[in-house]
């Protein structure tokens, strides 16, 4: 579907209430969620989960032991969803290709010189192809922060469209290292500029910088993409990461993505967390729920 | 212009100790404490479930470091604790007279808490030479037990005492490195409060002790359920309760200790074994070269 739209001037990105960005947040964190509804939030969650792990001494066997945690979270408790995916370095694709066959969850591999960005245009290709070949369903990007900070936004804007030409058929997500671009102004100005490139997904952070995801963040950026849907009629995806640990405040951001896009979004296609510790403290709340007591993380097997 | 002849005292607000902050609880309950009279002194915190897992989850995440830190420390900062307590001696007795103890009796009982903090502060780098052992083992190896902390502990205090039941429970139990939620006496909590107040002032690392006051009907279940409480302590004597108590810690097979004969006002109220009772015993085989069929050394 070829879609006729008008690149607007990124230098011109409509600036963005703080102030009304901080108080609109600080509301989502009021709701009460109870009993069977929080039940149903929390399994939304895990299925919403991209599994991560991204180390420099990440092996095979690693990779291979998160996949098997993937695909089975908690066995005690019958009828939990799997994760949504995995989220993996280039290197580590065909491993975890390997270790889900037979499963629905997706491989998703980080590429063009991940967490910093900082190679050649050429080498980001080839890291994004090389994933793709090994069998990534997504590709989780990295913008160049340096590029976009000089005000080179055309720079950043053909850097996302080649990357997702090279990434074929798998879904692309834009990491912009929010935490590396100081204010909201820019957050906005970098979804816009994803989203008018070609992105599927934008994403918060890599989990490298912090301060990784935040409500605020998450919410200009939820707020891109509702003015671009209006704009274009094309959905496009959300996912915080790094930072979102504790399943309360996971609820709060399924709250404020509903409130802002609507329940469209409330499934694994179009909203994702990019987490390691937060599948386990939901699994110990669904489990809370299910036994009446306050669980223990001996229980729980780690990823 | 009328002249003041009297202020208006300062009344103290109580409130609860968790992970080395004085939040309220966060029901937003209280009780009111009278004194003999029957004249409000105080509105005390009535907590909740919530209130312990908030103190569970700050207690486990000091336990790491408080068992890590090297025993002298440990005895180092008990001793700080009795320092600080001598130094708000007055303070303490006010507030068990008001709480109806005679003044002799409230000088005794803060006198016999502090040195019982000294006692034990004594104990933190001796118990484990005490009771480890080299075992001696029919193969080439170096065979030796060692006491460890057994985690978070979760205590309900005494409830005729206000400082000397709470002291007694909680010395024994960080001595040894672990990290503790107390509850402290529903009709004596003034002490527990300001107790929360000296220990903050006295480098003991936030969470290693949490206090709460409240109903142990209401709490005895949470106490004993927790998955991620290794070990309950029971120094009160309702039936029932320990009975609930004993079936709920089954659950994660906790340790439990009634110590419902215990008469906190004795000398038999604090010995090492109190240290041990919140211990686990870890027993390494280390190989033992056996070159040349040489026999091992133990």
């Amino acid at each position: 579907m070829a879609l006729k739209t008008i690149i607007p001037d990124f230098r011109k990105t409509s600036p963005v209430d703080q102030v009304g960005i901080e108080e609109r947040v600080a509301r989502f964190t009021t709701r009460s969620i109870k009993k069977s509804s929080k039940m149903q939030g929390l399994k939304m969650v895990l299925s919403m989960i991209d599994l991560t792990t991204l180390e420099g001494k990440d092996t095979e066997g690693k990779v291979k032991q998160m996949c098997y945690k993937a695909a089975h979270l908690h066995d005690v408790i019958p009828g939990l969803p799997s994760v949504a995916a995995v989220c993996v370095y280039p290197s580590m694709v065909k491993a975890a290709k390997d270790a889900l066959k037979g499963t629905d969850i997706k491989v998703a591999s980080v590429s063009t010189a991940f967490p910093s960005g900082q190679s050649t245009p050429e080498i980001k290709i080839l890291d994004t192809k090389f994933a793709v070949e090994h069998g990534a369903d997504e590709i989780d990007m990295v913008i160049s922060r340096g590029e976009f900070l000089k005000g080179n936004y055309n720079f950043v804007f053909e850097e996302i469209a080649a990357i997702k030409e090279a990434c074929g058929k798998a879904r692309l997500k834009v990491i912009f290292e929010t935490g590396e671009l100081s204010t909201l102004d820019n957050v906005r100005k970098a979804s816009d500029i994803a989203m008018y490139a070609g992105a599927d997904f934008i994403k918060t952070s890599t989990g490298k910088i912090s301060p990784a995801a935040t409500m605020p963040v998450t919410l200009v950026m939820l707020e891109a993409i509702r003015d671009y849907y209006y704009a274009t009629g094309r959905m496009v995806g959300m996912k915080p990461a790094g930072g979102i640990s504790t399943s309360k405040l996971a609820l709060q951001y399924l709250i404020m993505v509903h409130e802002t896009l609507g329940a469209a979004w409330l499934s694994n296609e179009w909203f994702r967390f990019g987490a390691s510790s937060l599948a386990n403290d939901v699994l110990m709340q669904i489990a809370k729920e299910t036994h009446g007591v306050y669980q223990s993380p001996d229980y729980f097997s780690k990823d | 212009m009328a002249k003041i002849t009297s202020r208006i005292e300062i009344q103290k607000t109580y409130k609860v100790f968790i992970g080395g902050q004085f939040p309220r609880t966060e029901s937003g309950r209280y009780y009111p404490l009278n004194d003999k009279k029957g004249n409000v002194i105080a509105n005390i915190c009535l907590c909740s479930r919530k209130d312990f897992r908030n103190a569970e989850v700050a207690a486990r995440g000091a336990q790491g470091g408080w068992a890590a830190r090297s025993a002298f420390n440990r005895g180092q900062i008990l001793y700080r604790i009795a320092e600080m307590l001598e130094g708000r001696k007055e303070q303490f007795v006010a507030e068990l007279i008001a709480q109806g103890s005679s003044t002799a009796a409230a000088r005794q009982e803060v006198e016999r808490s502090i040195d019982r903090m000294v006692y034990y502060s004594g104990w933190c780098d001796k118990f484990q030479q005490v009771y480890s052992a080299v075992n001696p083992v029919a193969s080439s190896h170096f065979n030796f037990s060692v006491p460890e902390p057994t985690g978070v502990v979760a205590i309900i205090a005494d409830e005729n005492t206000s400082l000397l039941g709470l002291v007694t429970a909680i010395a024994p139990v960080i001595a040894g490195g672990n990290t503790c939620v107390v509850l402290a006496s529903e009709t004596r909590p003034l002490c527990a409060v300001t107790f929360a107040e000296v220990l903050n002032t006295s480098d003991l690392p936030a969470g290693v002790v949490n206090i709460l006051t409240g109903s142990s009907a209401e709490l005895h279940a949470h106490f004993s359920n927790h998955m991620d409480v290794n070990a309950v302590l029971y120094y009160r004597n309702d039936k029932a309760e320990i009975k609930a108590i004993q079936e709920n810690a089954s659950l994660n097979v906790k340790r439990v200790f009634i110590y419902n004969k215990t008469d906190v006002n004795s000398e038999k109220a604090q010995s090492p074994y109190f240290i041990m009772d919140v211990q686990e015993i870890k027993t390494t085989w280390h190989p033992v070269e056996n070159i040349g069929a040489a026999k091992a050394g133990y």
